[in-house]
């Protein structure tokens, strides 16, 4: 379609609340210490009703248009396993999805209006979508500290980035030092356990 | 401090397109700063608020704000004022005579499309109001773009003696890109100017000045094919060339990099006599436009060819996809629909929080709905609409609840005339556009239930102070609105106000179940915190204990802490088949309100122990 091959593009997907934002906000910082030109867009209006979000990082030599055309992420964030499935299109061919297995099931389900689909992951790979999925609920339980789910999945997709996986931990850790000093440490250790849960993903896929 | 504040000049930020705005109204040396929260536009004054050197504040609705802008401007400073784009709506009252009047200090007021509806009830194109009110129209596609033209808005303003309105869009509202900021400038404030032939606005004055106006429009539209801020792309792809602006024009570069582009950053007045010599250098123009087709109308009205919405989508945002297939059509090129479609997964539509203080009243409406209209606002209350409470009827506009309800009262055919009207509304709504419809109810002896759901924010913006909150936009103390004197000195019986905790849901439901078969109007005023405010106090977490006999009154409620483990259907011994399905609570949610505790039949929802609690913090 048009030069698009130059930039890296980056889906963020979840649910209100989640930190969806966040991800991509650190995620956006990581390329702009590398020089890259950077957009980041959401849609916010209901963020926090736990509703369906998504946020797009681009970065590149010039980023035009900030959402991600459907068919060209490189990279797909999943916080939850159905919202992962609902974007899996999104991708590109050949690309990476990383998904956090821990289900969150809105009203619409509970009350029985609508079935959960029975293996997210499952249909995403028989779509040819290549997925590492965890379960990071579990590993932020185990920390004990429920929000770490994000910091999780950034060290789970860091090896996937076109840059070092250094360079987005420090601006994590950095971001805490800041503006919560006490919770920097258990970041740092958030980070490392994503990253080892995604490789012990790819093990097992492969 | 916020770092944006202290951003020392040609230094780069990742700021959203709302961050930059405030920025650059910063920077040009405004004194006066006004709002009432909409999305997308609520961010750009919680961002001025930030500036020391600047005042800003929370108005009670659009239409105040505005007037406070305005005479800020007629005492010779600069002003501005930000809405959403049907804020607009509501201020449009000023607006219109203040066209006439035009200003003193530079005025702009920057409004927030919200084109694809993520948070509003109507998707309406803000530059028509360029049109109606005879102002220029800005049009920024980025964050950069939006810092720089709030600066050169104010340029434009006392130029040409008019407000400017910068016309935002989600995609630029919400939009995170880098930009370069300068430094705050001195300006030179310019003092009341004492001329009420122009401030005093009577028809002798009028007459004068909608000569004037009309001369103005001369201006204006010579200024604006000579502008700069309108510009040609050259592209070597002679076949189209697109008129366009906003982030649309992002979506053309990127679709269709080779084609040469008129970029309008303003575009009303149309500048129509420079995208004519701009047609003579194409084979065919297309304009892309969000979301109405004005442009292209008033082109096609100079006589100027052109395509637009006949071949491109009539509502909602664009993208460089969507303009994929439309334009190669329009090249002659064969097409092959591409569309991959989505792998199916059910809706996930937003809904209210983890112990939302709206949730019971939602509850007791949605068991009286059959014998009760009702009437609601918007904010987050609307959410009532949604499932398992389906408890609303209307939704219109701000404050609307009670004045319909006053008319579904009066209009209600034989068979319905005896059936009580609710209106649910929000805090901050009535005060932004409740209190006159109460007042007219009133006025007009008419009898409807007012349900104020006080949870002292406004909810769905993100959580602003307002007048009924006790705090300003900075979180300093401020005097607060005391609801149940309001309504009385409305004239509402003060027998007929009740307060009421809404996690005491047997207490609720008895007080509107009183309050409907009054026969004089009524107000239920609920006061506990929105959940996502620092009011709100979380408690100890709930548990399901053994013995949960699927009957799910608790997922009545709608709180989404509450998660069916299993599902079944029953049989009765009379052969009827009963719905079962049994529940747990997610314990990492819960904060412990109690509202369920109050639905549940067996009685087995209890507080999780504190050992418990100790554990898993653990």
């Amino acid at each position: 379609m048009s030069n698009n091959a130059e930039l890296t593009n980056i889906l963020v997907c979840g649910i209100g609340g989640q930190g969806v934002m966040t991800a991509s906000e650190v995620l956006s910082m990581a390329a702009i210490q590398l020089g890259f030109d950077v957009k980041k867009t959401e849609v916010a209006g209901m963020a926090q009703r736990g509703g369906v979000v998504t946020s797009h990082v681009r970065f590149g030599e010039k980023v035009l248009s900030p959402a991600i055309p459907k068919g060209e992420a490189d990279i797909l964030v999943g916080f939850e396993p159905a919202e992962a499935m609902r974007w899996a299109k999104h991708l590109k061919k050949g690309g990476v999805a990383m998904v956090n297995t821990s289900r969150i099931k809105p009203p619409v389900v509970n009350v029985g209006l609508f079935e959960y689909p029975d293996n997210p992951v499952e249909e995403m790979r028989k779509n040819g979508v290549e997925v590492y999925d965890f379960d990071a609920g579990e590993i932020a339980r185990e920390l004990g500290e429920m929000r770490l789910v994000n910091t999780i999945l950034m060290g789970a997709i860091s090896e996937h980035l076109p840059f070092d996986a250094q360079v987005l931990k420090d601006i994590i850790v950095e971001r805490f030092r800041q503006k919560k000093p006490e919770l920097a440490e258990l970041n740092d250790k958030a980070f490392e356990a994503g990253r080892k849960a995604a490789a012990k993903s790819a093990q097992s896929a492969a | 401090m916020n770092a944006i504040v202290k951003a020392i000049a040609d230094s780069r930020h990742l700021l959203s397109g709302n961050e930059a705005l405030a920025r650059g109204v910063w920077e040009a040396g405004v004194q006066v700063a006004t709002a009432y929260p909409g999305t997308p536009s609520t961010e750009i004054l919680e961002n001025l608020a930030l500036y020391p050197d600047i005042h800003a504040q929370w108005s009670v609705n659009e239409k105040v704000s505005l007037e406070v802008a305005i005479g800020a401007c007629v005492v010779g400073a600069r002003s501005f004022c930000a809405m959403k784009h049907v804020g607009v709506n509501v201020a449009s009252d000023a607006l219109m005579s203040q066209t006439l009047a035009g200003v003193n200090g530079g005025l702009v007021i920057a409004v927030a499309d919200d084109v694809g509806l993520s948070s509003s009830q109507n998707e309406q194109d803000t530059r028509f109001w360029g049109r109606f009110a005879h102002l220029p129209i800005l049009e920024p596609c980025d964050s950069q773009e939006a810092y720089e033209m709030a600066i050169r808005a104010y340029e434009l303003s006392e130029k040409f003696g008019i407000p400017v309105i910068i016309r935002m869009t989600t995609r630029v509202c919400h939009v995170k890109g880098l930009v370069t900021v300068g430094e705050r400038q001195a300006y030179e404030h310019k003092g009341f100017l004492d001329d009420p032939t122009k401030w005093v606005m009577v028809p002798t004055h009028a007459k004068e000045l909608l000569k004037k106006q009309g001369s103005r429009d001369v201006i204006l539209k010579a200024y604006v094919n000579e502008c700069d801020l309108n510009r040609v792309e050259d592209g070597s792809d002679k076949r189209i060339g697109f008129v366009t602006s906003g982030p649309a024009y992002l979506h053309v570069k990127e679709a269709f990099p080779d084609a040469p582009v008129f970029k309008m950053g303003m575009s009303y007045p149309v500048p129509i006599e420079a995208i004519r010599a701009f047609g003579e250098t194409v084979d065919k123009l297309v304009v892309v436009e969000e979301t109405e087709p004005l442009v292209e109308t008033e082109l096609k009205a100079a006589g100027v060819a052109v395509h637009g919405k006949d071949i491109l989508p009539k509502t909602g945002e664009l993208s460089p996809l969507i303009l994929d297939k439309p334009i190669r059509e329009l090249y002659g090129e064969n097409v092959d629909d591409l569309a991959d479609p989505d792998l199916p997964v059910f809706p996930r539509p937003p809904t209210m929080c983890v112990a939302c203080p709206h949730l019971s009243p939602y509850y007791c409406l949605s068991k009286l709905h059959k014998k009760i209209r009702i009437a609601g606002d918007i904010g987050c209350y609307t959410l009532g609409a949604g499932h398992p409470w389906k408890a609303l009827d209307t939704t219109t506009c701000m404050g609307a609840s009670i004045s319909m309800a006053l008319g579904m009262t009066l209009g209600a055919s034989d068979e319905d005339k005896d059936k009580p009207v609710v209106a649910v509304i929000g805090d901050s709504t009535f005060l932004h556009m409740g209190m006159q419809p109460l007042l007219d109810v009133i006025y007009n002896r008419g009898n409807v239930t007012v349900m104020l759901l006080d949870n002292r924010t406004t909810g769905m913006t993100g959580g602003q102070e307002h007048a009924g909150t006790g705090f300003d936009i900075h979180g300093n103390e401020a005097p607060r609105a005391d609801f149940e004197k309001i309504v009385v000195a409305l004239g509402v019986n003060p027998d007929r106000v009740r307060r009421v905790n809404p996690y005491e849901m047997p207490t609720m439901f008895k007080a509107i179940k009183e309050e409907i078969n009054q026969n004089e109007p009524s107000v239920i005023i609920t006061d506990q915190p929105c959940v996502l405010t620092t009011r709100f106090k979380r408690q100890n977490p709930l548990k399901v204990i053994d013995g949960c006999t699927g009957c799910a009154n608790c997922l009545s409620t709608g709180c989404p802490a509450i998660i069916v483990t299993r599902r079944e259907t029953e049989t009765r011994k009379s052969g009827k088949e009963v719905e079962k399905a049994y529940v747990e609570i997610e314990t990492t949610a819960c904060t412990g309100c109690n509202l369920c505790v109050s639905t549940c039949g067996p009685d087995v929802i209890k507080p999780v122990s504190f050992l418990e609690v100790a554990k898993n913090v653990q």
